[in-house]
């Protein structure tokens, strides 16, 4: 609670999260993406590059975790059909 | 003045949250819960997050209500404890 | 539920549900390159607006809608879908779904991405809704 005091507000432009390069002096990696993903992917929403693009090894996960849960369930519970 | 609306908001979901865990008939506490989700999702859209404020309204309302009520019909209405 | 609601308020208000939710979780499921939304939620829609058929209009007409036997076929093609996409990529020289090396002609690689990500959000989109219905049909028993 004491340390949350002292992070920078929400929307905060100087936050050291939303600037180019940190205060380390290595880049920031949203910045990267904010900068091309419409030039890589020609779409405008940067969530949906983010998640089916760049991350989509993850969103595949997701789907798989989804689909063994309905296999799942289906073996657990499937009774005989006439 | 959003910081008193997030007070507001996260005010509500404590006393949902509390109320589903204090309430003997379990259909109502679904219902309580589903005035959870809706509260956890305006706190995030009032962080910004609209994707994620999306999926948690679709979701707490479309696909965990039903599941709870089935769960509910196949058990019993009333709460044991 | 198995037998048709016997309120006609409830009977006639999911009647004219429905087909509302499957047009939103559609344009959800198209518009996400462009708004909030995508595959995921998209899915959800489509699946709770037949799982409002199926509790409250009964198993026969609901039935009529999206068969049971079906759904795990779906939810498998979905998944096959997401996955074959990646191995297309990953056969015709590139990373596995990496979308540039897709094998459709004569598009730039931004516009290869681009339907890239329509693909493989149809494929969530598929197997989330089909998921949903199969675990409600399981538990229901029908």
């Amino acid at each position: 609670m004491a340390a949350a005091a002292g992070l920078p507000p929400r929307g905060d432009l100087h936050a050291p999260a939303h600037l180019l390069v940190n205060p380390a002096g290595a880049p920031v990696a949203g910045a990267y993406y904010i900068q091309h993903a419409y030039k890589h992917a020609g779409t405008p929403n940067i969530v949906t590059v983010v998640l089916a693009d760049y991350r989509g090894f993850d969103t595949l996960g997701e789907t798989l975790v989804v689909f063994t849960g309905a296999i799942s369930v289906l073996f657990i519970l499937r009774r005989r059909r006439p | 003045m959003q910081w008193q609306i997030e007070i507001l908001l996260y005010i509500i979901l404590i006393v949902a949250a509390l109320s589903a865990l204090g309430i003997r008939n379990l259909l109502a506490a679904v219902v309580i819960l589903n005035i959870f989700s809706f509260m956890s999702a305006s706190i995030m859209v009032s962080m910004g997050a609209i994707d994620v404020a999306f999926t948690e309204a679709v979701v707490g309302a479309g696909a965990v209500g039903v599941f709870n009520i089935l769960a509910i019909l196949r058990t019993s209405r009333k709460s044991l404890d | 539920m198995k037998t048709p609601s016997g309120s006609p308020i409830i009977q006639v208000a999911a009647r004219g549900l429905v087909p509302v939710i499957q047009i939103i979780g559609l344009y959800v499921f198209f518009h996400g390159h462009y708004s909030p939304g995508g595959g995921f939620q998209g899915g959800v829609l489509l699946a709770a607006s037949i799982l409002l058929a199926r509790l409250s209009l009964g198993t026969e007409v609901s039935q009529l809608l999206f068969p049971a036997r079906k759904t795990i076929i779906f939810s498998a093609l979905g998944a096959l879908i997401f996955a074959g996409t990646g191995l297309a990529a990953l056969l015709a020289g590139g990373h596995f779904l990496n979308y540039e090396f897709l094998p459709l002609p004569g598009l730039e690689p931004a516009e290869l991405r681009n339907w890239g990500i329509l693909i493989i959000e149809s494929g969530v989109t598929l197997t989330v809704m089909t998921s949903l219905i199969a675990i409600y049909d399981e538990i229901i028993g029908c």
